[in-house]
């Protein structure tokens, strides 16, 4: 075992990924502490030209046509034969689309503990700590890995970009393990379809989770969002159930937002929604559980029914 | 076609989780299970790919609750064509880990060519079960899925990024898929069809002998979130807080 730290970077669409540098600056601290080295790679094809701006010990930019876009059995081959060479300490992946694809695959795959949705990391003494946010960020879990060593997942947002933003040297490499005979081919990226509103342009959102209750109390926080000049939007669930457009979803897998008002209608707060609007200027939630992690990160609350606030909001605007 | 549904039920996080005397995990005793909801989407995909073609759908988990067989009636009457669980006596809490082991050797000698899981669960503290799965069986796996169409021995399915892009994939069968969501919401179970399969349908017991269930973790508490700040409450009735939001919104200009 090394007291190194790998970090996979991440991109998609030709462009790095933000989630790589918040690793790395994470990375840089804990090598720090361990008396390691931080090791960046950079899975793809023409990745090269930013390859040059992590905060890194050595990035390496493994470069392969069946890299060019991401393919899990394709980058999981890579990263396993680049775990058993290094024998890295910790191995940082994101809890992004792409990483959740990989991290327990990772672990199993080199006899290695896992720890999913990460959101803090540090090196005490020689022993890793590390917290998780489960059971949709109303519990945070402390572990360390037995042996020492484990595959992480880091949740988007958790440490700041700026940290992992560097010039550290880039060496070029040839994939170390074969690509050929791969069961899992890329075939195209799909864009979202244009012609609905674009969320991301509002100064104001009206946003309702799962507490909305039905499809016939959409309109209802419609009327809401219309009286109060915005747009509305909504959790997963929402746009699962097909109340809401996917072009309405804020999240993890949908869009981020920053808009100055964020009203939050019956939404618990999940990491997966925050990573989408925790940024925004103005929060204000209505969820009837005091205990909503939501109410962690918004800056205004109340436990009032959500249907009575909003009658009483109608009411009070006219 | 055999598509195996691999699946858990997680405590609900509509009430309230409370932790157990010793901060190490939640108190399991004053929970309420639930079906992972993600795993509801796999059910409704894995159906969903058999109406598309032909087929058969097996449910499978492990009962870690003593109330998994109200969960794989309701897979039947959703269409699932039989249900099985992994024997043994085993405790809420399992690790992703135990998991995945457990079901992997029973779901290999179902010799499926497909298997679908929920894409997460809320207890993953060890990693998610597909990526497992998949790592146990040698089969590869695509996560994040929100739509499989199966032909012949391919299967093409559309993984979610971020913002409405997806990327679309082929994959070889056997693999894993872990869902995100079906290309349908999940259909509704009549609480009668559930009742007298309850009476009449067979649960399928496999056994194993795994016995390496450890996450390789040492978990040193499980505590609330420490939060950096928390919302200022309004009190009051529902006049009173529509009175003070727009209150806040008059003197930030934003009404
Ligand atoms: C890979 C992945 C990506 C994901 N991406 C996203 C994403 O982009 N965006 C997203 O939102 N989620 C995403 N999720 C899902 C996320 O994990 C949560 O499941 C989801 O955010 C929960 O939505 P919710 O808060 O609306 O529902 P719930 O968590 O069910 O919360 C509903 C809330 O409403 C409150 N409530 C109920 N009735 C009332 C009432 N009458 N008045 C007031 N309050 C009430 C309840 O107290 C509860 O807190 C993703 C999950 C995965 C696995």
């Amino acid at each position: 075992m090394s007291n190194d730290i790998l970090v996979i970077a991440e991109h998609l669409d030709g462009k790095v990924a933000d989630i790589s540098y918040e690793m790395t600056g994470k990375a840089r601290e804990l090598a720090a502490a361990l008396g390691g080295k931080v090791t960046v790679a950079l899975l793809g094809q023409g990745m090269a030209g930013q390859a040059g701006g992590f905060a890194s010990d050595a990035t390496l930019v493994i470069d392969d046509p069946a890299l060019a876009n991401f393919n899990p059995e394709a980058y999981g081959r890579v990263i396993a034969a680049l775990i058993a060479a290094r024998a890295p300490r910790l191995t940082m992946l994101g809890s992004t689309s792409s990483g959740m694809d990989l991290t327990a695959w990772l672990a199993v795959r080199s006899s290695l503990p896992c720890v999913a949705s990460v959101n803090q990391l540090a090196a005490e003494g020689d022993e890793l700590r590390i917290s998780s946010q489960i059971y949709g960020g109303k519990v945070a879990a402390q572990v360390s890995p037995e042996g020492g060593r484990a595959v992480v997942a880091v949740m988007a947002g958790a440490f700041p970009a700026a940290a992992g933003r560097g010039a550290g040297p880039v060496e070029q490499s040839a994939s170390p393990v074969s690509l050929d005979g791969l069961r899992v081919t890329f075939s195209k990226l799909i864009r979202p379809e244009a012609g609905d509103i674009d969320i991301t342009t509002y100064d104001k959102l009206v946003s309702v989770g799962r507490g909305i209750g039905g499809q016939e109390n959409i309109e209802l926080a419609q009327e809401l969002a219309g009286a109060l000049g915005a747009a509305l939007s909504g959790s997963r669930p929402i746009i699962d159930a097909g109340w809401l457009p996917k072009t309405r979803q804020v999240g993890k897998s949908g869009l981020s937002v920053k808009p100055k008002l964020y009203l939050m209608l019956g939404i618990s707060g999940a990491p997966e929604h925050l990573e989408g609007m925790k940024d925004a200027e103005l929060i204000l939630a209505v969820n009837s559980d005091p205990k909503a992690p939501i109410f962690d990160v918004a800056h205004y609350g109340s436990t009032c029914d959500l249907f009575e606030v909003t009658e009483a909001l109608l009411e009070a605007l006219g | 076609m055999k598509i195996v549904v691999a699946i858990k039920q997680v405590p609900s996080l509509a009430d309230e989780v409370e932790l157990n005397a010793e901060g190490t995990n939640l108190d399991f005793d004053a929970v309420d299970f639930v079906l992972n909801e993600w795993d509801e989407q796999a059910i409704e995909q894995a159906v969903l790919v058999k109406e598309a073609g032909s087929g058969a759908v097996t449910v499978i988990g492990v009962d870690a609750t003593g109330e998994l067989d109200g969960v794989l009636h309701t897979a039947l009457a959703k269409g699932a064509d039989a249900v099985a669980k992994v024997a043994g006596e085993f405790e809420p809490g399992l690790t992703s880990h135990a998991q995945a082991r457990l079901l992997s050797s029973a779901i290999i000698d179902m010799a499926p060519d497909l298997v679908l899981t929920g894409v997460q669960a809320p207890d993953d503290l060890d990693g998610q079960l597909g990526p497992m799965l998949a790592a146990l069986m040698d089969l590869p796996y695509v996560g994040v899925v929100n739509s499989v169409q199966v032909s012949g021995r391919t299967a093409t399915v559309h993984k979610e990024y971020a913002g409405g892009l997806m990327a679309e994939f082929s994959v070889q069968l056997p693999a894993v898929i872990g869902i995100q969501a079906a290309s349908q919401p999940p259909r509704y179970a009549p609480v009668s069809k559930v009742r007298q399969l309850a009476k009449t349908a067979t649960i399928e017991e496999i056994e194993t002998a795994e016995d390496e269930l450890e996450s390789g973790l040492s978990v040193r508490s499980m505590t609330r979130p420490v939060s950096v700040g928390h919302a200022d409450m309004i009190a009051g009735d529902a006049k009173a807080v529509a009175g003070r939001i727009i209150a806040i919104l008059n003197e930030r200009g934003l009404i």
